[in-house]
């Protein structure tokens, strides 16, 4: 009796948080966090996830939300695996999940097909398939404000004002899964045009605390420029043996996984010099910023530390909201919804408009470069600059650097045929 | 033919042509080596007194290194942080006896082996609760461990020397030799041994099998912070430090299971292998990243060959 009566508390139990997890109030917004705070790769994963929810909970507390509409943040820990991202998504996209914000290649690539499928938008901020910059082909996916295609260009271009790239090697160590290889493609075309040659150094996820053979490699093959697509602990083990074996640090240039505060402090004084792009601002030096401190973090209802408010993935997390927000709202103008669908959130990421008194009017001056959101182009052709690594912080040193969309543009649209011409059943948009 | 001048000819003359890059290989192939045959002992211990492969080798190293790092965050002088995480390594020891041997004495070796998973899970919730799951800084220096290096010029070329390379190789080396001799020539290492052929009888002849364990758990933690610690200065202290532990494995094959003598020959023919394979073989020929499975090839041909590795105990069983 007693255990039919511990069971039946614990089916009701089970059955009230169900209620709670799937119903939300006619005046929220659901917006899943894919995050991952545990595995690998939880020093990036936890400060993204916490700069994401406390912008939107800034919102909420300053403003009352976006147009009346209270933003609810369902956390999912997807460890940076691909099959938990897959079932959290699976589990929330019936909470009228808005966008994914899958913040990992491998999830975003699950998630891309089925976006069409359940007209939720993925926005894979500056990550992910980089031919889904194609928004005639790839109508659910966005990818602003910059591909890895797009990024490695305006690396390219900064080498070449830094005394010419014309004739040198540029080394290139990548993790060895999709995330690394993925501008592999655009160097190969790029290496004749551009008249540069390079060479490749993949590192394994087993060996990325294990590189001194790939850095023995390095040495014998005396490139002029390092350029890495690294993530997690394999940026710091990176740094020591570029300064283990003595490579100019300054001739080396981190993608903007490869340059947060988390992988150089581990790093301090011997990574003095060494470089990494990146698109969003570095500090608290910004009025929304001081708004997070004072609405979310001094009130107690961050999980960030306070120091870490303002550090590079801290920071990016929130500007991925910034995006968020920004279509949420676009979304709500376009339709006359207060709460608007996943469908209507397309619609939103196609038209939000972040140009230069935008982003001062939402107290982000200077922070990141506008972004230019249509139906044709969803990457924005974003800018990065490059931060360079003091010895215990980050400092901006260059101005922003367009990619070479000319160039990066008509390979995109290849890839996104190549895409789509795999798939059966895939729908396209057409962009007038 | 070009196949086989990459394989058989290139090679050789670029060993003889960079003198200093092949001596700057055979080093990092043998720090490597020193550091892959120390992680190996922590599992040979522990399958020589119970019979276990401990799955959670790998995360006692991660484990080790942030109760260290994060006891010393508290404001805990280096050394005192030291002895405290020692302290931390016997408590896992004896708990894991307590709650996880005792009850499953003479299970089947499955039954041990998952255990172990089961701890694993354990202390990687236990460590992201207690320490956050952001990497944190190894404390090199605070420790006393060397910073720096030193040049040696061979032929117009020159090879790096890293002083916590040397400092991780003599550690290793000896904490190697210490533990060899402690289990060979002592009261306990003889107890030790005996265990390992047979619990029961172990237990006939008055030898506490319960005191043998926490010893051997508590060595494999001792050589698991030791790990970590030297590990975690050429990187950082992350959760991604586990799977280092996996290039235990082939070492393993390679040398025994039981076979300490056989861990630290193990650990060198991989290091040295796979450092020397990757430069003058890997590159040419597949375009690099070998390390990641080069020992398990090593591995697979040693299982098909040699399943017993080169100082394991042949099994002969009577049928």
């Amino acid at each position: 009796m007693l255990k039919k009566l511990i069971l039946g508390a614990a089916a009701i139990a089970v059955a009230s948080t169900v209620q709670v997890t799937t119903s939300y109030a006619e005046d929220t917004l659901y917006i899943p966090s894919l995050s991952y705070r545990t595995g690998p790769f939880a020093g990036a994963g936890t400060p993204i996830a916490n700069g994401f929810a406390d912008y939107f909970n800034m919102l909420n507390a300053r403003d009352g939300g976006i147009g009346g509409a209270k933003l609810v943040v369902g956390e999912c820990e997807t460890a940076y695996n691909a099959q938990k991202g897959v079932e959290c998504y699976e589990a929330t996209k019936g909470n009228g999940a808005l966008a994914y914000n899958p913040y990992s290649t491998g999830i975003t690539l699950q998630l891309i097909p089925k976006a069409p499928v359940d007209k939720i938008p993925v926005l894979s901020m500056g990550y992910g398939l980089s031919a889904a910059a194609v928004g005639e082909k790839f109508p659910w996916t966005f990818n602003y404000p910059a591909s890895y295609w797009s990024q490695m260009s305006s690396i390219l271009q900064y080498i070449d004002s830094q005394g010419g790239i014309k004739g040198k090697k540029i080394g290139f160590i990548y993790l060895d899964v999709g995330y690394g290889k993925e501008p592999i493609p655009l160097l190969d075309k790029l290496a004749p045009e551009m008249g540069f040659e390079w060479v490749g150094f993949p590192v394994g996820v087993k060996e990325m605390q294990n590189q001194s053979a790939t850095w023995l490699n390095v040495r014998k093959e005396r490139p002029d420029w390092m350029v890495a697509w690294s993530f997690g602990a394999m940026t710091p083990t990176a740094v020591k043996e570029a300064a283990k074996i003595r490579f100019p640090m300054d001739k080396f240039i981190g993608n903007w996984w490869s340059g947060a505060h988390a992988d150089l402090e581990p790093v301090g004084e011997a990574g003095k010099g060494y470089k990494a792009a990146n698109f969003s601002g570095v500090g608290t030096d910004f009025p929304a910023l001081q708004d997070v401190i004072k609405h979310v973090v001094d009130a107690g209802n961050s999980q960030a530390a306070k120091d870490d408010i303002g550090k590079v993935n801290y920071n990016r997390g929130l500007f991925n909201a910034v995006i968020m927000a920004e279509a949420i709202a676009a979304a709500q103008k376009a339709t006359g919804k207060v709460k608007i669908t996943g469908e209507d959130m397309r619609l939103g990421l196609e038209t939000f408009v972040l140009d230069e008194a935008r982003l001062k009017e939402i107290g982000l001056e200077g922070f990141t470069a506008p972004i230019k959101a249509s139906c044709k182009d969803h990457e924005g052709a974003g800018s990065i600059f490059i931060q360079q690594w003091d010895g215990s912080d980050w400092k901006r040193t260059s101005d922003l650097i367009a990619p070479m969309t000319d160039v990066v543009r008509p390979l995109l649209e290849e890839a996104a045929e190549k895409y789509v011409g795999e798939q059966t059943g895939w729908k396209t948009q057409s962009c007038g | 033919m070009e196949l086989l001048k990459q394989i058989f000819i290139e090679p050789f003359e670029t060993m003889y042509a960079l003198p200093d890059l092949l001596l700057q290989t055979l080093w990092e192939g043998f720090v490597s080596g020193t550091l892959y045959s120390l992680i190996a002992l922590g599992f040979v211990l522990i399958f020589k007194a119970s019979g276990v492969f401990n799955f959670a080798q790998g995360i006692m190293v991660v484990f080790a290194a942030l109760c260290l790092v994060g006891i010393h965050a508290l404001g805990v002088p280096a050394y005192l942080a030291l002895i405290l995480t020692l302290g931390v390594m016997a408590l896992l020891a004896m708990s894991v006896v307590q709650f996880v041997m005792k009850p499953l004495v003479n299970q089947p070796d499955i039954i041990l082996f998952m255990s172990t998973i089961g701890i694993t899970f354990i202390l990687i919730a236990g460590g992201q609760i207690i320490f956050g799951g952001e990497p944190k800084a190894m404390i090199t220096e605070e420790l006393g461990l060397p910073t720096g290096s030193s040049v040696l010029e061979v032929s117009g070329g020159i090879v790096i020397f890293q002083h916590i390379d040397i400092a991780a190789a003599i550690i290793a080396a000896i904490l190697i030799a210490g533990l060899a001799l402690f289990f060979n020539k002592t009261k306990i290492g003889r107890a030790l041994r005996a265990v390992a052929d047979d619990h029961q009888a172990a237990l006939s002849v008055g030898i506490s099998l319960e005191q043998i364990w926490v010893v051997v758990w508590f060595a494999a933690g001792v050589v698991a912070l030791t790990a970590g610690i030297l590990w975690a200065a050429k990187s950082d202290v992350s959760f991604a430090l586990q799977v280092i532990a996996l290039k235990a494995l082939p070492v393993l094959v390679l040398g025994g299971f039981t076979s300490i003598p056989g861990a630290i020959i193990g650990g060198l023919i991989i290091g040295f292998g796979e450092k020397l394979f990757d430069l003058y073989w890997g590159v040419p020929l597949l375009g690099g990243g070998t390390e990641s499975w080069f020992a398990f090839i090593i591995a697979l041909l040693f299982l098909l060959y040699r399943p017993e590795g080169l100082f394991g105990e042949k099994l002969i069983e009577r049928i």
